[in-house]
């Protein structure tokens, strides 16, 4: 005989008050809400726990480096400068700059995904400076370009990469990345909140970074290139930056070529940034 | 009831909406609803679909902004003193707000530093609430491979982190088996009890029955009907009762007992082994059954079917298309 009959009564009984549960509720005082600096921190915490859990993500800072180096040293490099070695000491600066422009957009599909998993919202309802949520993320996307710079810095080592400029000039030239890098990134964010999709944000990104990382000094002299098209690849950041990152490399950096790529970054984040806290905030 | 409410203060009220339109496109997604739900009861609003649930939810969360209308929460105003409101709310969304990647221990512990907990007390907090919940034993396991109930939970543990005046809680239950859903509702009693006001959205007429004090019943962005439980259940009639006998012979007996036990018409079955009676009383039903039994009917199967949102929903809506033909026929 089967029964379908649940009354009232019977559902009340195995619904017993716990203890536990009433305590629990009791003790949920509201503290001061957080300062910037440990919302920001908390954020992130976040983001390197991402890491542990879903050591995938890593993937871009650590395979993406090795394979583009290799493939464009060993293809192109017969070719163009007509030696491997020779051609590695022109290339690895401009694939330095490539690669991590490149991973910046996982930033804004970061986000884009918490938008669509609604994380998102329980955010916005915190007592918190917003923009921490993202400066968080981002100085841990910071590590993630330092990790790709160094391995991909390692194999070029390897590979017969000889920086004249030493660990200073190498080092001075990683840092022109990261702060190009964590000003590119606002870009993403930004698109990474007007985007439904995640698709629609990596092909975005593409058809951005295509043209500007293929159409710039990282694989040739500009002067060997149409005056039409020199104008083009000089005042891409893209060319800035490699520029002064190959500078600093080998040694011969300048601070106009600093000068250049703080007022490309400056200029990034002065119109990225803000804009990104304003959709963040007004998100339908 | 409707009087009394005039004599309450104007601070006994959690939520006090009027008119309050969100359009998306052409659509009008929520189109002039009023709210009044006063503080430390459960309003449930109860709709399918579509019906504008969310929508409404999310403008009085604050996270999504009115195109028209006004509403206050705890006496502040939505638009000008959101932040003041988002200090006492608190949303648990239709779709789990928590990252699936991380721990439920990390999660909570997250939360509790966004809000203001030092890393020492946000672990306190969050081992608490987590015991409380019944998760400890997931503490350390991904979200991601939590079961629907369990993932329900820790969203909840999330939204109570700081206890909330108000928890909005949209579809707390969908999808969840009956003991998952069992659990969330003790949650949810469990706040009440500790003067928490809870505005929840469901599709079932049986949850908002369970918890609701007050209950609005929403369709196309307007609230059709509003009233206690009872109130909504009068208003579609009763309940049903289906009986399925071994022996055909037994029919007639049955069909007198139930006349008798439950004071309604019965309608046989053409099959004659079964009857459906009207009824809205369980006790009177079992009473019927026990009858049954005293007398040696047997009996292979019956069902009391309680009067579902459909049924609600084809009565209200049924009957406003009824009321629009009335007047339809009025100007001519
Ligand atoms: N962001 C949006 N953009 C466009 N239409 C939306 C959006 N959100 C909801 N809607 C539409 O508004 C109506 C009400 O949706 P919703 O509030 O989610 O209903 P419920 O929660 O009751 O299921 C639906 O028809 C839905 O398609
Ligand atoms: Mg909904």
């Amino acid at each position: 005989m089967t029964v379908h009959l649940q009354t009232r009564e019977s559902m009340k009984a195995d619904t017993g008050t716990d203890e536990r549960l009433l305590q629990a509720i009791a003790s949920g005082a509201r503290p001061e809400p957080p300062n910037a600096w440990s919302s920001t921190m908390a954020f992130a915490s976040r983001a390197l726990l991402r890491i542990k859990h879903v050591p995938e993500q890593m993937f871009d800072v650590t395979v993406f480096p090795i394979i583009f180096l290799l493939m464009f040293t060993y293809l192109f490099g017969g070719a163009i400068a007509g030696s491997t070695t020779d051609y590695l000491q022109f290339l690895l600066p401009g694939i330095l700059v490539m690669t991590v422009a490149q991973i910046t957009m996982y930033t804004g599909i970061d986000l884009n995904n918490d938008i669509r998993k609604g994380i998102f919202d329980r955010f916005r309802t915190l007592p918190i400076w917003l923009p921490s949520a993202l400066i968080g993320a981002l100085l841990v996307d910071v590590i993630r370009y330092s990790m790709a710079s160094i391995i991909m810095i390692a194999l070029g080592l390897m590979l017969g990469f000889r920086p004249e400029g030493g660990l200073w000039g190498v080092g001075f030239a990683i840092v022109l990345v990261l702060i190009f890098s964590f000003s590119l990134s606002w870009i993403w964010t930004t698109f990474g909140l007007i985007v439904r999709s995640e698709k629609s944000l990596m092909m975005i990104s593409f058809l951005v970074l295509m043209p500007l990382t293929f159409i710039s000094n990282v694989f040739v002299e500009p002067d060997t290139l149409p005056t039409w098209l020199q104008g083009f690849v000089n005042s891409n950041p893209i060319s800035i930056l490699a520029t002064a990152v190959r500078g600093f490399m080998h040694g011969t950096g300048t601070w106009q070529q600093v000068a250049g790529v703080l007022l490309v970054s400056a200029i990034m984040t002065a119109i990225f940034a803000p804009l990104t806290m304003y959709l963040y905030r007004n998100k339908k | 009831m409707k009087k009394d409410k005039k004599f309450l203060q104007s601070n006994d009220w959690a939520i006090e909406a009027t008119g309050l339109v969100k359009v998306f496109g052409k659509e009008r997604a929520v189109d002039g609803v009023d709210l009044a739900i006063q503080k430390g009861t459960v309003y449930g609003f109860l709709g399918p679909n579509g019906a504008g649930k969310t929508t409404t939810i999310r403008m009085l969360a604050t996270l999504l902004p009115v195109d028209a209308g006004s509403a206050r929460v705890f006496g502040h105003d939505l638009v000008s003193d959101s932040a003041a409101i988002r200090r006492r709310i608190s949303l648990t969304g239709q779709y789990a707000s928590i990252d699936e990647d991380l721990t439920g221990i990390e999660n909570l512990m997250l939360i509790a530093r966004l809000m203001g907990y030092t890393r020492r007390q946000a672990k306190v907090r969050a081992i608490e609430l987590l015991e409380a919940f019944g998760l400890d034993h997931a503490a350390k396991r991904q979200v991601k491979n939590y079961s629907g109930g369990m993932r329900r939970r820790i969203d909840i543990a999330a939204s109570i982190v700081v206890t909330p005046d108000l928890l909005f809680l949209d579809e707390p239950t969908t999808g969840l088996d009956p003991r998952s859903r069992n659990q969330v509702w003790d949650i949810i009693r469990a706040l009440v009890r500790a003067g928490t006001t809870v505005l929840l959205t469901t599709q079932y007429l049986e949850e908002a029955d369970q918890l609701a004090d007050q209950i609005g019943v929403i369709h196309h962005g307007k609230i059709i009907a509003e009233g206690t439980s009872s109130e909504l259940k009068a208003s579609v009639g009763r309940g049903t009762l289906n009986v399925q006998l071994v022996h055909a012979e037994d029919q007639h007996r049955a069909r007198t007992i139930l006349e008798e036990k439950l004071d309604a018409s019965v309608r046989l079955g053409a099959d004659s082994t079964s009857l459906t009676a009207q009824a809205d009383d369980s006790a009177l039903v079992a009473e019927s059954l026990a009858e049954f039994a005293r007398q040696h009917i047997e009996v292979s199967d019956f069902s009391l079917g309680r009067p579902s949102l459909d049924e609600v929903f084809l009565t209200l809506t049924g009957q406003s298309a009824e009321q629009q033909q009335d007047s339809g026929e009025e100007i001519l």
